[in-house]
């Protein structure tokens, strides 16, 4: 019975984040232009736009393989299940002992390998361009993750997001030192990673500038859909994730009944509400650095994490 | 026990029949089919001793010095080597079989069949001896048998790399790799010999029953870390590995690689978790550290070389780092008390060393069959192979993917067991431990990053993009023994991922034999396809179900994008920056070089000097600009050129001695039978 409830809640959470996604990105959208003095688009753009481009034929470059075909499934599906495994309304999910936060990790690493491949598969000097920044973020994107999901853990004593959410929900940890340097880690890293300023902009198509944009360049049609679609699932995922740990209040838990899940999906999207607000009054605060500062502000990131596990190894016996 | 040694008799027989019959065209089959059979002897031998228990096996033979016979025994952590060893050996021998051919034809060809191929003569003798003394040094049980194995190997594989010796790189390779052999086989033998200094007995039944004085004992572990880690590739010691490595044909290269350094790390363990009895907590500290420098160094020269398989060689030493770190942890926490957490570290040492042993020697045939196919190893050469080798291709991705810890393949199990033991560390009592351990965990974090940027890299410019060179443009798929040589080890690395368990299983009684713990102990309900290990912080894995969620995802998202989307596809030419020719060098695609900029920049200006020169013409001026870059290697500053000075200084002072007069060496020889008889009249008084 608990099985099948917290099946029917994972495939509850695979839709309800497939849904929100693009919602969160039109509503960060809409926030930023009426912060600079326009009405901007719809909420609701986002879905048009994916649907727009499943319409579109496909443009394939004449040396592209099955790899560059292939990869945007790979990615989308890969992120999606990512996203399936973080606890958004209710810890309660059937995957939640399969893969912890470690292989969270690991597989968003999948999908950006392979979108990377894929960007250099067409043999442009933008693809190239594009992939190559792109490792180079995540080379210390990565481990400053790693360093944050260290010491939540050790704090939790337990890698498994589901336990971790239960965890802070219940109010045993109290604010400590090194879960606020995790928190600003993290909010840099979630910042690098979803190709947002000042690391990266998501509508800019300047050859200099561009990091992600310039690694999917090449993508058309309903490629493009999946690869823009993953990337708004990466923004939930994360937004979603920091909610997790940092602010669970609100979610479901194991014997609390359909009405708390219901409020557990009511919460989400007002967290989702503030989350996209906060981004949009950020970015909009910010200019966009040069691509060769992104070292500092990422290792000043992976350093802060360091440091914040460092004291809880110092400072806890287990 | 008797089966393991007839079978490396048998490879000493089969070396003898490639010595005579080296020149007919049945050869390499000969010797390639008996390696093979010998190897899956071996190898199904170790897997049955370790499934099914039971005591060590144990032989002594009448031979070597007179007066001590050859002690060989298999214990569990044996028979754990010696089916890494051997199943490595399987799949060379099956690749090298393919790849000796299609080298055979291809210089047959081209030298009108008389010398029969330049390669093929010395490997194929050679190439069974090596194997021989892999396995020799795993079931040595005396220090002589253990010494006198591990020398044979090296020369074995020292003799392989030499067989290349045409190659203008070779003998450089050649003299380095013959000095750090005969370096760590110096320090080996002087850990053996202040094992053995209490009692004179060089079994190492005898030296575990005596367990050294602390003074000892931190001798022997730095004089290990030197001797076998100067052979396994530790940082700074490594210098030689990925000259060597690279230079023998790609079968030995992948068994260099692969299987001989883990050989070394059979070393490490046997002496630092078994000869020498309870550990102290600063061994594992020291070798730790050594393995985070190694682990962070190793992938940050790899991401500098354009040459396929020394980029593969710097991996290793990436990997071996990696290895250590998990050795270190072990040590560590056997001396905290805590042998569960151990055993994890442990079994994530031996999971490692499984897991890279399958996918460097995975990603060796692939450059194997590069070369073959296109006569190159330069990066800077390649491209666009993914659609002339479409078979490689696909192995390679695997490669690749699983030597970057992407799930559910194996490299990440044995990653995501390391993380699970580094998250242990506040159990531990020493400060400076803890924050030890916690950069550790950062280094170790940070390495496997690099090396999924490295692996993008390799991959990207060798079969993605478009040929850089017509020889890429015209390769063909190799042969059918080469693409199964590398089809076994892929598959295992995807089985080992999705059901890693049984393997971990099988390391128990080793685990035991060391840390007296296993992994499991003390959770009640383990089914087998569950990866759950005992530790205070930490949870649960599981590739299998990942893996099928993973499945019907895709095809959920298959099925529903194809359902609505429009299915056209239209076929273009893609922007070229104005560049479009057919010459592949006048493509704008990115180059190796291009690609790993932005990290060498970020890090290999501060550890390697990295710098890039701009030659820029004046306006006007129509010679091409220029970028070219420069970089220094601080291990060979530190390491290789002190001592080659000293070395050169000696050398020229005793030049002297061979030009004087008969006076002079009469003068000398008297003031030395002064000197002795003086400390003859001290030391008898």
């Amino acid at each position: 019975m608990t099985l099948l409830l917290a099946t029917l809640h994972q495939i509850l959470q695979m839709l309800l984040v497939l849904t929100l996604a693009p919602l969160l990105t039109g509503w960060v959208r809409l926030v930023k232009a009426r912060l600079v003095g326009r009405r901007g688009p719809s909420v609701l753009q986002p879905y048009r736009d994916l649907l727009r481009l499943l319409r579109k034929e496909v443009v394939l470059a004449r040396n592209a393989s099955w790899l560059f075909r292939s990869v945007p499934y790979m990615m989308f599906t890969a992120i999606w299940l990512a996203a399936g495994l973080v606890p958004v309304f209710t810890t309660q999910l059937a995957l939640a002992p399969t893969a912890d936060l470690i292989a969270l990790i690991a597989l968003l690493g999948s999908a950006r390998f392979f979108l990377a491949l894929a960007g250099m598969d067409t043999g442009t000097s933008f693809g190239g361009i594009g992939s190559s920044r792109e490792m180079m973020i995540a080379a210390l994107a990565e481990p400053a993750m790693l360093m944050i999901v260290f010491s939540v853990a050790i704090l939790v004593r337990s890698t498994s997001l589901a336990e971790i959410a239960d965890f802070m929900m219940s109010g045993a940890v109290g604010l400590r030192i090194s879960l606020a340097l995790a928190l600003i880690a993290l909010v840099m890293v979630a910042i690098a990673e979803n190709a947002r300023i000042p690391i990266d902009n998501p509508a800019t198509h300047l050859e200099l500038t561009m990091v992600h944009e310039a690694m999917v360049l090449e993508y058309s049609g309903r490629h493009l859909a999946l690869v823009e679609a993953a990337s708004m699932l990466k923004l939930l995922l994360y937004m979603a994730l920091i909610a997790c740990v940092f602010a669970p209040w609100g979610m479901a838990t194991a014997g609390s009944g359909v009405a708390a899940a219901l409020g557990g999906m009511v919460v989400f999207v007002a967290k989702l509400a503030v989350g996209g607000t906060l981004l949009a009054l950020f970015e909009t605060s910010i200019a966009k650095m040069r691509v060769f500062r992104v070292g500092e502000f990422l290792g000043g990131a992976l350093l802060l994490s360091l440091l914040g596990a460092i004291f809880l190894y110092v400072s806890r016996g287990v | 026990m008797g089966l393991v040694v007839s079978a490396i008799a048998f490879l000493f027989a089969v070396a003898v029949a490639g010595a005579v019959a080296r020149r007919l065209p049945q050869a390499p089959t000969v010797v390639y089919g008996g390696t093979a059979g010998a190897c899956a002897l071996i190898a199904l031998w170790a897997a049955v001793r370790l499934a099914g228990g039971g005591p060590d096996a144990a032989l002594v033979l009448p031979v070597g010095l007179p007066w001590i016979q050859a002690h060989l025994r298999a214990d569990a952590l044996s028979a754990v080597f010696l089916m890494v060893v051997n199943i490595g050996g399987i799949t060379a021998s099956l690749f090298g079989w393919g790849y000796e051919r299609a080298h055979h034809d291809r210089h047959g060809g081209s030298h009108g069949g008389s010398h029969g191929g330049t390669q093929d003569g010395p490997v194929l003798p050679l190439y069974p001896l090596f194997l021989a003394g892999m396995n020799m040094v795993l079931i040595a049980a005396d220090a002589f048998t253990f010494l006198l194995s591990w020398e044979f190997m090296s020369l074995a594989s020292w003799l392989l790399v030499l067989s290349t010796h045409r190659e203008p790189e070779t003998p450089k390779a050649a003299r380095l790799y013959i000095i750090m052999a005969s370096f760590g086989t110096a320090c080996l033998l002087l850990a053996f010999g202040v094992l053995a200094t209490a009692h004179g007995d060089y079994s190492f039944a005898a030296i575990r029953a005596h367990a050294p004085a602390a003074g000892a004992a931190a001798l022997v572990v730095v004089l290990i870390l030197l001797g076998a880690g100067s052979k396994a590739g530790l940082v700074p010691l490594h210098v030689w590995l990925p000259l060597a490595h690279p230079a023998a044909p790609s079968h030995v290269s992948a068994l260099m690689s692969g299987v001989m350094t883990k050989v070394a790390v059979y070393a490490m363990i046997r002496v630092l978790f078994d000869l020498l009895g309870e550990p102290e907590w600063w061994w594992g500290g020291v070798t730790m550290g050594f393995g985070a420098l190694t682990a962070v160094m190793g992938v940050l020269y790899a991401l500098m070389q354009d040459d396929v398989k020394r980029l593969l060689a710097y991996s290793t030493v990436e990997n071996i780092g990696a290895i250590v770190i998990a050795l270190g942890l072990a040590l560590v926490f056997k001396a905290a008390h805590t042998p569960v957490i151990a055993a994890l570290a442990l079994a994530a040492a031996l999971l490692h060393v499984v897991n890279h042993s399958l996918f460097k020697s995975l990603l060796f045939f692939a450059a194997g069959a590069m070369l073959t196919a296109t006569g190159s190893r330069d990066l800077n050469r390649l491209g666009g192979l993914i659609h002339r080798m479409p078979t490689t291709a696909v192995l390679a991705l695997i490669g690749a993917a699983a030597i970057s810890a992407l799930p559910p393949l194996n490299g990440f199990v044995g990653e995501w067991l390391l993380f699970q033991a580094i998250l242990n560390a506040p159990a531990l009592s020493a400060w400076s431990l803890k924050i030890e351990i916690a950069v550790v965990g950062a280094a170790l974090a940070l390495a496997t990053a690099l090396a999924g940027a490295c692996f993008v890299r390799l991959y990207g410019i060798a079969f993605l993009g478009r040929p850089r060179s017509r020889a890429a443009g015209e390769a063909v798929e190799v042969g059918r023994a080469m693409r199964l040589g590398m089809a076994v080890p892929a598959v295992l690395c995807v089985v080992l991922g999705v059901l890693p368990t049984p393997l971990i299983r099988l390391f128990e009684p080793a685990l035991r034999l060391l840390v007296e713990a296993g992994p499991f102990d003390g959770r009640a309900y383990q089914p087998w396809f569950w990866l759950a290990p005992t530790s205070a912080i930490g949870n649960s894995y599981n590739g299998l179900i990942m893996l099928v969620v993973i499945a019907l995802l895709s095809v959920v998202l298959v099925l529903g994008i194809h359902r609505k989307a429009s299915d056209r596809v239209r076929w273009s030419i893609p922007w070229g920056c104005g560049f479009d020719g057919p010459d592949p060098a006048a493509v704008t695609q990115y180059t190796a070089s291009s690609f790993g900029q932005p990290i060498r920049r970020a890090f290999g200006s501060t550890v390697f000097r990295a710098r890039d020169h701009v030659d820029m013409p004046a306006p006007g001026d129509t010679r091409p600009a220029r970028l070219s870059v420069t970089w220094t290697d601080p291990a060979w500053v530190v390491v290789v050129e002190p001592p080659a000075r000293a070395v050169g200084w000696l050398a020229e002072k005793a030049n002297r001695l061979q030009f004087m007069t008969i006076r002079r060496y009469l003068t000398l020889m008297f003031l030395a039978l002064v000197v002795l008889l003086v400390m003859v009249a001290v030391t008898q008084r």
